[in-house]
């Protein structure tokens, strides 16, 4: 077990790596960087710049060729933690992003722990009643949420939310909360709120993972293990979680590797509609005024989690099933 | 009735003692029509991409006209009957015409229908002209009032007063085109990588599938919003349209690879393959001649599930407004104008029009894929 823990984590290293230059290259792509844009609006202003401009440029290493400055962020964020500045906010990336990421990230759980509680449930009753009416709606439900899109269910949520039960919309917690200590009604209130997103973003991955369940446990249903069982008096149920759906469930775990991924990808278009406090808006934001560091580092880190989140699951994988941790 | 001509006679007498030799292609169908959602579902793809083709004939009106005095006007409805000041009532397809009214304690405007004011509706009506298949001049169009300068709005306006109906109709051509240029792309690079892959295995195989692996194991939407971002504002649109094209087909390849990849594996031992190389012919050879045919049907259906995949990506991005720009019209940019809450409670339709028509789309092509995929193997049983 431990030599495929280490296996793993030592392949994980050039994903980082190509992740970290990807992203770099990403952020390069536009031509012409922040400053330039700011340097546009400080000359409508009629202010002469010319000299702040390339003062910052020089201290920022804007003006060098690519590698260089690919070089100065990355020892910069392995030795010293810094991810450089955002140049919109005049901070540093590491004051605004962390908690944004932690909320991006603790909705991800969320919405994977909501997924499962739907999906494992349903996927079993849809195969142990296959053809049912139940099996049938939850067959229909399941491609329905396939086909919304994420934010046209979040944007519809909304609208009933705010129209038929007068709950304010968009935010974690209602604006009166906002900038207040945590305290229990606060807490209470982000319940109020959190739901939905977690439902807007989990509704597809649910729909699929039912799907998967549904067709792994009919696989086992009529094997022979499962007649011998029965025919020795077990009781239905038990024979049932026992060992069809323990068997069943190897590929349910293996697919939190691309459920994950696709989860951040979901979070980060719903936050924008519902513009909740999470890493989304901010890298829309980010992205579209060239704020190229804290662009960069979003990105990086959201995909470094998604990386290290697939591992784990491949290492969960591998303590369930003795087959894999062999090979 | 006398002349039967004698071969089919002999045909039809014969037919039910011997079992039909049926082709794979054939086995399939058959297998399809079983599906019977899909089968429905094939319908109606057929009839969107149709819209798509005669998007002008189609729309009331012309999509990129404005109208300072109806902006979020409401859906009208077809009223059959005109009703005769005497009670008599005639046969007459007509809208009614809105009037605005001012509500002075909300201070806002809105619009009721108007009883009085009768539109008639006609098909094959005068309206804008254009081509037809890009080829044939013309004003003709499917259905809209008689009158040329009325416009009446089936689906509701937007803000500036266009037709949503229209808009919705010549957004389905540029949508259903991006899933299907996005989709060619896809089936290039997936089917040459994955083929190299699978047929050459080695070090050349482990390149190829961690780089797979690799794409796979990214958050997409993070990515694609750089991407997108990276595309200047000042580009014309046909480029900008190519490049989210691009931008959107990096998903679907890694799925097509993988299974054009496994399908090669398995293929590769079989008699009929080393067969074929014993008689001499080249790699190139076998894989077009034997492996490609005996998998199309696989791809197909696999391309077809990547359809829908590719058509909410590109939407996705062009509601965050990174995606498709104005002027283009995409069902993206047409929910891009639905984008906060204010704007869905005065003008639902603006959310719910667009929105239906990708859901429909969507499905469509996902039933049709499922149904695809089962008959895709018409000797599994």
């Amino acid at each position: 077990m431990g030599g495929f823990i280490l296996r793993r984590v030592v392949y994980m290293i050039p994903t980082v790596f190509l992740v970290s230059i990807v992203t770099f290259i990403i952020i390069q792509l536009p031509p012409g960087d922040y400053l330039d844009s700011l340097a546009a609006e400080m000359g409508e202003a009629g202010v002469d710049n010319t000299a702040v401009v390339e003062q910052l440029r020089a201290q920022y290493g804007l003006g060098e060729p690519m590698y260089l400055q690919y070089w100065k962020w990355m020892t910069g964020i392995l030795l010293r933690g810094d991810f450089g500045i955002s140049f919109e906010k005049n901070l540093p990336v590491t004051d605004v992003i962390w908690d944004r990421l932690g909320w991006t990230f603790a909705i991800s759980l969320l919405t994977l722990a909501f997924i499962w509680a739907v999906a494992l449930p349903i996927g079993i009753y849809s195969a142990v009643r296959k053809y049912s009416v139940g099996d049938y709606v939850a067959t229909f439900f399941g491609f329905v949420g396939l086909a919304v899109p994420n934010f046209l269910l979040a944007l519809v949520m909304m609208y009933v939310a705010f129209k038929y039960f007068g709950q304010s919309v968009g935010g974690l917690v209602s604006p009166e909360y906002i900038d207040t200590p945590w305290t229990w009604a606060k807490f209470a209130n982000l319940l109020q709120h959190i739901w939905m997103p977690v439902f807007v973003v989990g509704t597809s991955g649910a729909a699929a993972l039912i799907r998967i369940m549904r067709a792994n446990l009919l696989d086992e249903l009529y094997r022979p293990y499962v007649v011998t069982a029965r025919a020795k008096g077990m009781s239905e149920f038990q024979l049932l979680l026992r060992y069809p759906v323990r068997v069943a469930l190897n590929p349910f775990i293996s697919t939190i590797g691309w459920i994950l991924p696709t989860l951040v990808s979901g979070e980060i278009i719903v936050a924008v509609v519902m513009n909740l406090p999470t890493t989304g808006p901010l890298l829309l934001r980010a992205l579209l005024v060239q704020d190229m560091y804290l662009a960069g580092s979003l990105i990086l880190i959201v995909s470094m989690l998604t990386v290290i989140g697939t591992l784990l699951s491949d290492v969960l994988l591998a303590w369930v099933d003795p087959r894999i941790r062999y090979q | 009735m006398t002349a039967i001509d004698p071969a089919a006679e002999a045909h039809l007498a014969e037919a039910p003692n011997t079992p039909a030799l049926l082709g794979p292609w054939a086995l399939m169908w058959r297998q399809f029509r079983r599906h019977r959602v899909a089968h429905v579902s094939l319908y109606v793809v057929g009839f969107i991409y149709l819209v798509a083709l005669f998007g002008e004939f189609l729309s009331p009106a012309s999509h990129l006209a404005t109208n300072t005095r109806a902006p979020f006007a409401p859906p009208q409805g077809i009223h059959i009957f005109t009703e005769a000041e005497d009670g008599t009532r005639t046969f007459q397809l007509h809208a009614r015409g809105l009037k605005m009214e001012v509500d002075r304690v909300a201070m806002r405007r809105h619009f009721v229908e108007d009883p009085e004011k009768v539109i008639p509706l006609g098909f094959f009506v005068e309206g804008f002209e254009y081509r037809l298949l890009w080829l044939i001049p013309t004003n003709r169009h499917f259905f809209g009032p008689r009158d040329p300068k009325q416009t009446v709005y089936f689906f509701g306006a937007d803000r500036l007063g266009r037709d949503i109906l229209s808009r919705i109709i010549m957004g389905t051509r540029i949508s259903m085109s991006i899933g299907l240029v996005g989709v060619a792309v896809s089936l290039l690079v997936g089917v040459s990588l994955g083929g190299i892959s699978g047929y050459y295995g080695g070090w050349i195989d482990n390149l190829i599938q961690r780089l797979i692996e690799f794409l796979r194991s990214i958050p997409t939407i993070p990515l694609w919003m750089g991407l997108a971002a990276a595309i200047p504002l000042d580009w014309p649109p046909l480029r900008t349209y190519f490049v989210v094209t691009l931008i959107v087909s990096m998903i679907g390849w890694t799925t097509l690879a993988r299974e054009v990849r496994g399908k090669f594996l398995s293929l590769r031992r079989e008699d009929f393959v080393v067969a074929a190389r014993l008689d001499g012919l080249s790699d190139w050879e076998i894989i077009r001649k034997h492996l490609v045919p005996s998998f199309a049907s696989h791809i197909i259906a696999s391309l077809t599930l990547a359809v829908p995949l590719m058509i909410l990506a590109e939407t996705s991005l062009s509601f965050l407004g990174i995606g498709l720009q104005p002027p283009i019209v995409s069902w993206g940019t047409l929910l891009k104008e639905a984008q906060n809450i204010r704007t869905i409670i005065e003008a639902p339709w603006l959310l719910v029009a667009p929105g239906a028509a990708i859901v429909i789309t969507v499905l469509a092509l996902n039933f049709l894929g499922d149904g695809l995929r089962d008959a895709a193997d018409p000797y599994a049983q």
